[in-house]
């Protein structure tokens, strides 16, 4: 029967008709190819980002049902917490201090390598291994190297330099913490920079060169416009994990002394996974979210002042 | 002459300038040298006072010890079994995902891809607490599964998978199919076998990332045999006293693959960050 009509049937409808099924059976296919990444997905992203908006709404304390306290948690996080604005503060000096530092390393050691004739790869890997080492080793030997006695006091005695033990010392524990996420992170970013920059056409350099522009006028003129994308890239997600940083305190600091290195990453660990206050810890973990959307957005903004597409 | 002597003065600022690169790079190592430095000594020599920086009796047995002081085997073996399953899962689903959204057609894809491209802007730390939960409500707190099913299914491998696919030209998966072959039978004789690069990269930095996790198998693996190695590691320092040099000689054996797959697969990291730099972000 639907033969018949088929061939009796003009030939644009065959084509629609056949395109349609075949269009189902895509459908179809694809339903079964997306099946175990969607499962996986809604259960382990979806539905955690969801209980996690459910859960800052309530006390839940691991134990027990958890009582619904509608914005309590946040008024208390914003008014009646002592240790949340230093926490917050802790964290954006950490992050700013930070990124400040890696972007600056980071494209130095990038211009400096692509300024060599020879070993550039070499460099580029020395550079790029803490990244691909665990971050708890890193801050391991670290703490090592800024432990009372260690090294960094045995060279800041033989420079003659008066410092209280980094790790110890409220100001310093700071500085020693970002010392390390500073050694453990510059590399990526350094290989990131350095690959815009192998990219930068030859010839836009030379004509400047024969312009009488100077190596100077051609960093800022020529290469960082032109690489100014990459930069950006790597300034956004270099802010978004800094603003997250755990590791390196967790092992080096674990927050203190007193409060000195708190970061909303650690607070959300030691409130969570310490005092069990679920609900009081996906509070901040919000938190957390709404300063990496703001920074980015913020970065957005900027981008229109100094990053240069090129088309 | 003046030609000679000019570019004699270039070969010495090019000598200069390697030798001065060279001299940070070696500072910039220090880290790895003492590690290792101090995993060869003896616990009291690590913390003697003044600071030496080798040795006084290289102790390189030390290794071993800290290998059998904890269950070092063990916590390298479960670090594996978690890379290796993560690694196994996210590249099948990423290539079958990738696969639906570059070459079939069904309504609401670009919509789905969308979602998926979203999902990577969540910060990892914030769904820690929900999949805690979602882990103890499974039974599956100090499990293999409860430490590896929640992290194998990020979004990025399927977005990475499906760019690649793209660049795969259709007529070549076209006479497959006049030949009747099925779309899996396609994905898996000629679409993976073509591309390993993309596959490779998936893979070497789902595992190193994996390797390197800290806080996920700190929260889920809460029996001291199911610890992975960055987790092991942290057991020295709440013992009586941290012994120091165990933990420096552990500390340098975790950091291994890493190193050896940086030096190794470096032309491939190079490419893979070379992508990143040449989309500037766009």
């Amino acid at each position: 029967m639907t033969a018949i009509e088929d061939t009796a049937a003009p030939a644009p409808l065959i084509r629609s008709r056949h395109r349609s099924r075949l269009d189902r059976r895509e459908g179809r296919a694809a339903f079964f190819f997306l099946l175990p990444g969607l499962i996986g997905m809604v259960l382990f992203l979806i539905v955690p980002i969801i209980a996690s908006v459910v859960l800052s709404f309530t006390n839940w304390k691991l134990l027990g049902t958890p009582e619904f306290v509608g914005i309590s948690n946040y008024v208390r996080l914003f008014t009646a917490d002592p240790q949340f604005w230093p926490v917050v503060r802790n964290t954006l000096f950490f992050t700013a201090e930070y990124l400040v530092l890696n972007i600056v390393i980071s494209l130095g050691l990038a211009v400096w390598i692509s300024s060599l004739k020879m070993g550039q790869r070499w460099f580029r890997v020395i550079f790029f291994l803490p990244t691909f080492t665990p971050g708890i080793a890193v801050a391991i030997v670290w703490m090592l190297i800024f432990s009372p006695g260690g090294f960094f006091d045995y060279v800041m005695g033989a420079l003659s330099v008066q410092v209280p033990s980094m790790l110890t010392d409220q100001t310093l524990a700071m500085q020693a913490v970002i010392i390390v996420s500073i050694w453990a992170g510059v590399g990526y970013n350094t290989v990131l920079f350095n690959a815009a920059l192998d990219m930068v056409p030859q010839s836009y350099l030379e004509a400047a060169r024969i312009d009488g522009a100077t190596a100077w006028d051609r960093f800022w003129k020529i290469r960082l416009p032109l690489i100014s994308p990459t930069l950006f890239f790597g300034t956004v997600m270099t802010a978004i994990t800094s603003l997250q940083v755990f590791d390196q305190i967790y092992v080096m600091t674990r927050g203190g002394p007193g409060n000195a290195t708190s970061t909303l990453g650690y607070a959300i660990y030691q409130r969570g996974f310490q005092n069990f206050q679920m609900g009081y810890a996906s509070t901040i973990a919000w938190v957390m979210f709404a300063m990496i959307m703001a920074l980015t957005a913020v970065q957005f903004w900027l981008q229109r002042k100094w990053v240069h597409y090129d088309n | 002459m003046t030609t000679r002597t000019r570019s004699g003065r270039a070969l010495a600022l090019d000598i200069l300038n390697h030798g001065a690169l060279t001299l940070v790079a070696l500072l910039f190592l220090f880290p790895f040298f003492w590690m290792v430095s101090n995993a060869v000594r003896s616990n009291a020599e690590v913390l003697a006072i003044p600071v030496r920086l080798l040795p006084n009796v290289f102790e390189w047995d030390n290794f071993a010890k800290a290998w059998t002081q904890l269950p070092f085997g063990r916590f390298f073996l479960n670090s594996m079994i978690v890379s290796v399953s993560v690694t196994l899962i996210t590249v099948v689903v990423s290539c079958l995902s990738g696969y639906a959204f570059a070459r079939l057609k069904f309504p609401g894809r670009d919509a789905l891809l969308m979602a998926y491209l979203g999902t990577l802007m969540v910060p990892a730390i914030m769904l820690i607490i929900p999949l805690f939960l979602i882990v103890n409500n499974m039974g599956m707190v100090n499990t293999f599964q409860g430490v590896i099913l929640p992290v194998s299914f990020g979004t990025f491998g399927a977005f990475l998978m499906r760019q690649f696919f793209l660049s795969i030209p259709m007529e070549l998966e076209e006479a497959a199919r006049i030949d009747g072959a099925s779309r899996l039978r396609i994905l898996i004789s000629i679409i993976v076998p073509l591309s390993m690069p993309a596959i490779g990269l998936l893979s070497l930095f789902t595992f190193i990332g994996q390797w390197n996790n800290f806080l996920w198998p700190l929260i889920v693996m809460t029996g001291s045999d199911n610890a992975t190695l960055p987790v092991g590691l942290t057991y020295f320092q709440s013992q009586q006293g941290t012994q120091w040099n165990f933990i420096m000689a552990g500390a340098a054996l975790s950091m291994l693959p890493g190193i050896i797959l940086a030096i190794l697969l470096q032309k491939l990291i190079y490419n893979s960050i070379a992508l990143n730099a040449g989309m500037g972000g766009r």
